[in-house]
């Protein structure tokens, strides 16, 4: 992995990233990197016109007034532009890391609590983008989708109503209907990624 | 910070529920205390957060206010109150070290070197503190309902086995365990008890192992 010192590097270090897997890299996670790194507007607008209107019909499924989602759906969207730098693209998915980012804002909404998170992993502030990691976790993430779409409908409902924050008997037992074999190759990668960033830090 | 001995997990369908959101507050810090030290179960959220993000990605879209997107482009330059940055203190994880003011929780004696400091309680849920001297039990702290207990120094035993620092025991009150401090050093342990209804109804399931490597 090349690592930066300064940031005038790094900007031409992404370029060249940027021109040898660009068309590989999603441009969900090209806009969040540039927002992040290069805090552009354009990119930003770029993720609202794709994610504002998925997220306004994620609040409302998981029980949100039409008002109150677009609540939910600014306050979402301007952590993303706040906590940007938290964003590492080797550990999560653009749609992923937003997914949580909901799910936190949707309870704190309903239940006046703060939601406990764990210590934040920190990303090396000097530490570009890993081209291999990211597609192979774009890779996954296709498989995922993949393996989701081949569900029969009633399991895929009581999936969605799981993640989407409903607890019942059968959306519990609907858990062991989900892909597992993509799932747990997921969570070998990112451990080997997190045991690897752990060396670094400590 | 020791990463690479814990043996005691969180059930997966309760990292489910803690991902999407569904877990009462004391069960949330427990999860979110134990992520903290264990990269196993990290990697677990991470790959239940990438499910999650699928979903969102294929959610149907419903249409945003007309005005809203500029709206939301004037408020990028509205400075946000700078978070108070969380940090770990001694043995204590973040999202418990949060929970006190001072570098040291506000310890109360039980009697005979048992210690507590309550850091939350909300009628049906609370949290606590427990410091328990090597050879003493730990008090019972349930009130009905499930207890997840995470070691944070020392270590205890009792009929499901040894817990050291970032296992966690998950018990129902059906469950009676005596856990007694081992040798060494003070036993800390961050305990949680949650007697919600509905919750509790769902345990049984929940704490089945399902697709864990």
């Amino acid at each position: 992995m090349v690592r930066r010192t300064r940031k005038c590097d790094a900007i031409e270090e992404n370029r060249s990233l940027d021109a040898k897997v660009s068309s590989e890299i999603s441009q969900q996670t090209q806009w969040m990197l540039a927002v992040r790194d290069e805090r552009d507007r354009a990119a930003f607008a770029k993720l609202f016109d794709h994610f504002a209107p998925r997220l306004k019909g994620f609040a409302i499924r998981s029980g949100a007034s039409n008002a109150h989602a677009e609540e939910i759906v600014q306050e979402v969207l301007l952590a993303v532009w706040h906590k940007a730098s938290q964003f590492d693209p080797h550990r999560a998915q653009v749609s992923a890391w937003i997914y949580q980012i909901a799910r936190n804002k949707q309870i704190d909404q309903f239940r006046k609590e703060d939601r406990p998170l764990p210590e934040v992993l920190l990303v090396e502030e000097d530490d570009t983008p890993d081209a291999d990691q990211i597609l192979a976790l774009e890779q996954e993430t296709q498989e995922l989708h993949t393996a989701l779409g081949k569900l029969n409908p009633e399991q895929r409902e009581l999936i969605e109503q799981t993640y989407l924050g409903e607890l019942s008997h059968s959306n519990i037992e609907s858990l062991t209907g989900l892909p597992l074999g993509t799932i747990k190759s997921r969570i070998r990668l990112g451990m080997a990624r997190l045991r690897h960033e752990m060396k670094g830090l400590r | 910070m020791s990463m690479s001995h814990i043996q005691h997990h969180i059930p997966e369908p309760l990292l489910v529920a803690y991902v999407s959101g569904n877990l009462p507050e004391p069960f949330a810090l427990v999860v979110a205390a134990h992520i903290s030290l264990c990269v196993e179960c990290r990697a677990a959220m991470e790959a239940h957060q990438q499910v999650g993000g699928v979903i969102l990605n294929e959610e149907k879209c419903v249409a945003v206010s007309a005005g809203m997107k500029a709206a939301l482009l004037d408020l990028l330059d509205v400075p946000v109150p700078e978070e108070k940055p969380s940090r770990p203190k001694g043995p204590y994880p973040a999202p418990v070290a949060d929970l006190f003011e001072t570098e040291t929780p506000d310890w109360r004696s039980l009697g005979r070197g048992v210690k507590q400091s309550i850091l939350m309680d909300k009628g049906a849920g609370s949290v606590r503190l427990l410091s328990i001297p090597s050879g003493m039990a730990m008090p019972d702290h349930s009130h009905g309902g499930m207890e997840m207990t995470l070691v944070l120094q020392g270590s205890f035993s009792d009929v499901q086995g040894r817990f050291a620092r970032g296992d966690v025991e998950i018990a129902d009150s059906s469950v009676t365990h005596t856990p007694i401090a081992d040798e060494g050093d003070t036993c800390i342990c961050l305990a949680a008890t949650d007697a919600s209804l509905k919750f509790n109804a769902l345990l049984p399931r929940l704490l089945q192992p399902l697709f864990r490597i």
